[in-house]
């Protein structure tokens, strides 16, 4: 009996090489799989036992902090509740993170790397995280949310000389700190009105008319037009074999570039884009920002880019402004499959603020460990010169104008030259559903503040009677 | 060196192990070394020195790496239970002191383990009785959707745990008998046995078909007949009797698998883990992701003893931590390299097992012993199969190891009778 006894040892020696190899597959062949699985929340808790750091407005009031629970692991408080939702962001067990909480979560979590870190864990404070400054405007947000009404929109402000973001609203809005618990969750995500979606930075949205400062800045800096440059500007021109109407069918008839900006003549623009061509508005168009992700400090599905959009196989999908299916003439306007977000708006605004150089858009200033050491440093960045001082300057003097006698006076401010221009675009003509707009800076000659309003599916509605009191009373309380 | 004094000495490892484990867990949890981890390192061998006397007194001449091995796996599992819960560690603990209590009292009373083979009839019923009792409506309780536990007043037990050992005694005592006849007949170079004897065989398989459908419990099946065919195979040294069982409890169990949705919702978390419907599922396949997720945090090596995270206040993460998924809390803490350690401790003793049948005279003896063996070495691969996704994942204990007192129990008895039959063996052997 002793020959099959030792093949059933045998045996049961094969299931044990079977056993050590399947402890194997899961410890080490398939470890960084499972550890990426979306399903696995281990990180996510460990980082629960981490003092997060906390962040701060600019005004040092506390956007975010951490309180201890009884079993040692930290949770995240909103002193805020909603008013920086989406751009600051939560970090919770069940919905994860997001905002500046997710794209920062390595400072947050202070794992930050060299000297600073080291020398944390040798301390045995390897649970601590650094706190984040921002350039967030708490008393600015709060009036660009109130003013917002309950209405579906944005608001994005920031310093055009540095990029630095100062009010970032996309409404509806939540309040972070329900989404510690899992129902509240649950019923944000399925929430009419998409709550949980940062508007500003992945609303695209039709730009109207704030898109011909785009337009006017590839024609002037191209050399091709100047302000005084003569265009007809009757109504039904044929745009790509359609003709193209003005606003309410009126014929302007020959009027320069700067009159038909202060008017918002639909058909010069257009034409105007024709005849620079496609390559010549793709040119621009990149320098501004436009074809790819907005580049601020955001997660990078919180982020989309604006562009010229085209349906491929159903799908809306982002193209080249040299694309066949473009119609560049009515992009030029803000129509015909341009998208854009708010953030991206304020960036045009900031670029001819900023004298044509554009910075890149940035909410958080530093981040700092528990000793004041600073572990990161946002500098202000340039993105890139748009277009040369001189042309700035032009531009500048035209969005002036708007504000001064066009279709933007409703944001002109007392003391203070306002540069701006209005937006309106057609989302249903036939029940007069629009989205109006409206992209200012001031002070038009040295200019502290660049603006974008805009506001989803308003009856009726109308950049200059819409948008621009909005963007009017937030320039006028970041100016104080 | 005499067998006991090496058995004495093989304690001392165990107890340091202890000593450690409970020092790393201290230190861990509240950054201190204390004594405590001394006293219970002493106390541990303290009563592992109790049971080396019985088996010196009762059984000089048994194997003498048997106790140390089980020490080894038993301060593992205490650690490891302090570790998680030092409330149920206390339990545990006391379930240890009982086991070990169930160990002598075996060994003392049970003079002649062979004497057992004229009970086998009321042995083999009273383990049947014992399987199904779960299932009696008012004292059954459902864990899992497997009717495991049975409530006698304030404690929880599980049958199974000792009806297999009644099984593998009524098995070996059957088998003894009949091993001649069941190859007697061969026909075109097939064994095939007479019809007379075949249905008793066929009895085991419905058994463990039975436990399938009526205790729902496809580990503890696994388990049964997979040690009746290994009993089976070195009783008759017939390679068909296990290839025609496996297909017949292939055929069954894959039949079966379609139509009770108990073992079918097993089988398909088995398959697909991280599928979005079984793993929000009650019973689904939570367990076995989390499980997954643990081991590939522990890595090689490991986080440390005490470092492993098990949950937090409001959600525990690793289900059932102390009882099925105690491996991957093992490989999370100790790493690749602690699993295959653990996994080498049961490789021995089972070698040890096997050791003893080898060793033994009588066919009784041999069958007995290999199949308690065989039984510890499929239950290991049961769990820990389960829970690395080899198979799917049933709920059973890791001898030893796992909380729970029926197990530490069970285990113990399953101990002494090895030990009673090393003894015979090597003294007949010594003569």
């Amino acid at each position: 009996m002793n020959g099959p006894l030792v093949r059933t040892f045998g045996v049961l020696l094969v299931l044990f090489g079977v056993l050590g190899f399947f402890t194997a597959k899961s410890t080490v062949i398939d470890r960084s799989k499972l550890q990426d699985n979306p399903k696995n929340r281990r990180a996510l808790l460990e980082q629960q036992r981490i003092a997060r750091g906390t962040i701060f407005a600019a005004d040092g009031s506390v956007l975010a902090s951490s309180r201890k629970r009884a079993d040692a692991t930290y949770t995240r408080r909103y002193p805020r509740k909603g008013l920086f939702a989406q751009t600051v962001g939560y970090d919770y067990l069940l919905p994860g993170f997001a905002g500046l909480e997710r794209f920062y979560n390595g400072a947050l979590t202070g794992r930050t790397n060299g000297i600073a870190g080291a020398l944390k864990r040798l301390q045995g404070r390897a649970n601590e995280g650094d706190d984040l400054r921002t350039s967030l405007d708490p008393a600015a947000q709060q009036l660009a949310t109130q003013l917002l009404a309950g209405r579906t929109g944005s608001v994005v402000a920031l310093d055009p000389s540095t990029g630095r973001v100062k009010v970032m609203v996309s409404t509806p809005g939540y309040d972070p700190n329900a989404l510690a618990s899992a129902k509240a969750t649950r019923a944000l995500n399925t929430a009419k009105g998409a709550p949980l979606l940062n508007r500003a930075t992945v609303g695209l949205y039709p730009p109207g008319s704030t898109m011909k400062v785009v337009t006017a800045i590839a024609a002037i800096d191209s050399g091709q037009y100047e302000p005084t440059s003569v265009v007809n500007g009757k109504s039904g021109v044929p745009i790509s074999g359609t003709p193209l109407n003005n606003h309410g069918g009126t014929d302007y008839g020959p009027i320069d570039l700067t009159t038909a900006l202060t008017q918002s003549v639909n058909t010069v623009w257009a034409q105007v884009a024709e005849k620079l061509g496609k390559p010549t508005m793709r040119t621009y168009m990149e320098r501004l920002g436009f074809g790819r992700p907005i580049g601020v400090d955001l997660p990078a599905d919180e982020r989309l880019a604006s562009g010229t959009y085209c349906d491929k196989r159903g799908r809306r999908t982002l193209v080249e402004p040299t694309s066949d299916c473009v119609d560049i003439g009515r992009a030029a306007i803000g129509q015909g499959g341009l998208l854009a977000s708010p953030l991206q708006m304020a960036q045009v605004a900031a670029a001819v603020a900023n004298g044509g150089t554009l910075m890149r858009p940035v909410i958080a200033t530093r981040a700092l460990d528990a000793d004041g050491r600073t572990t990161l440093d946002n500098a202000p960045h340039v993105e890139g010169r748009v277009m040369s001082r001189a042309s700035a300057a032009k531009i500048t003097a035209m969005m002036q104008k708007v504000v001064q006698e066009g279709t933007g006076t409703a944001a002109a401010l007392q003391g203070i030259d306002v540069a701006g221009k209005t937006g309106t675009a057609e989302i249903d003509i036939a029940r007069n559903i629009a989205q109006p707009w409206f992209i200012a800076f001031a002070p038009a000659n040295a200019p502290r503040v660049a603006i974008a309003v805009t506001l989803e599916h308003i009856v009726g509605g109308f950049g200059g009677t819409d948008a621009a009191p909005i963007a009017k009373a937030v320039m006028e309380s970041l100016l104080q | 060196m005499s067998p006991r004094t090496r058995e004495l000495f093989g304690l001392l490892p165990a107890s340091l192990l202890v000593t450690a484990g409970f020092a790393a867990v201290f230190v861990q949890e509240q950054d201190v070394v204390s004594t405590i981890s001394l006293t219970y390192g002493a106390v541990f061998l303290g009563l592992c020195f109790a049971a080396h006397l019985a088996i010196r007194w009762r059984l000089p001449h048994a194997d003498p790496y048997v106790l140390p091995l089980v020490a080894v796996l038993a301060s593992f599992g205490l650690v490891m239970i302090y570790r998680l819960d030092d409330r149920f560690a206390r339990d545990q603990a006391q379930w240890f002191v009982i086991g070990l209590a169930a160990f002598v009292a075996t060994i003392v009373l049970v003079r002649d383990y062979r004497a057992l083979e004229r009970y086998r009839y009321l042995i083999a019923t009273a383990s049947i009785g014992l399987l199904l009792l779960p299932r009696i409506p008012g004292i059954g309780a459902q864990t899992n959707g497997a009717y495991l536990g049975v409530h006698a007043g304030p404690i929880t037990f599980q049958p199974a745990e000792f009806a297999k050992i009644g099984i593998i005694i009524f098995l070996a005592s059957y088998l003894r008998d009949t091993r001649q006849v069941l190859v007697a007949r061969t026909r075109w170079g097939i064994t095939i046995p007479p019809l007379k004897h075949l249905g008793p065989l066929l009895a085991v398989w419905g058994i463990a078909m039975i436990l399938l459908v009526f205790i729902r419990d496809l580990g503890s099946s696994l388990m049964f007949f997979g040690g009746f065919l290994a009993m089976l195979y070195i009783a008759t040294n017939r390679l068909i009797f296990p290839v025609v069982g496996l297909g017949l409890f292939a055929a069954g169990a894959s039949f079966f698998a379609s139509t009770v949705g108990h073992v079918q919702r097993r089988v398909d978390a088995w398959h697909h883990p991280f599928d979005d419907h079984l793993y929000n599922a009650l019973g689904g396949s939570y367990q076995l992701a989390q499980s997954l997720f643990a081991q590939a945090d522990g890595g090689v090596f490991g986080r440390g003893f005490g470092k492993a995270l098990i949950g937090t206040a409001d959600a525990p993460i690793v289900p059932a931590a102390k009882t099925d998924l105690i491996y991957s809390v093992i490989v999370n803490e100790l790493g690749l390299l602690g699993g295959c350690g653990l996994l080498l401790v049961y490789l021995l003793l089972v070698q040890r097992g096997f050791r003893i049948a080898v060793l033994a005279r009588d066919s009784f003896s041999k069958l007995l012993a290999a199949g308690l063996a065989t039984v510890i070495g499929l239950q290991v691969f049961v769990i820990v199969g389960g829970v690395t996704k080899a198979i799917p994942l049933t709920g059973v204990t890791l001898p030893f190891v796992s909380y729970g007192g029926s197990s530490i129990v069970a285990n113990f008895v399953i101990v002494a009778l090895l030990l009673l039959v090393s003894d015979r063996a090597r003294r007949e052997a010594a003569a």
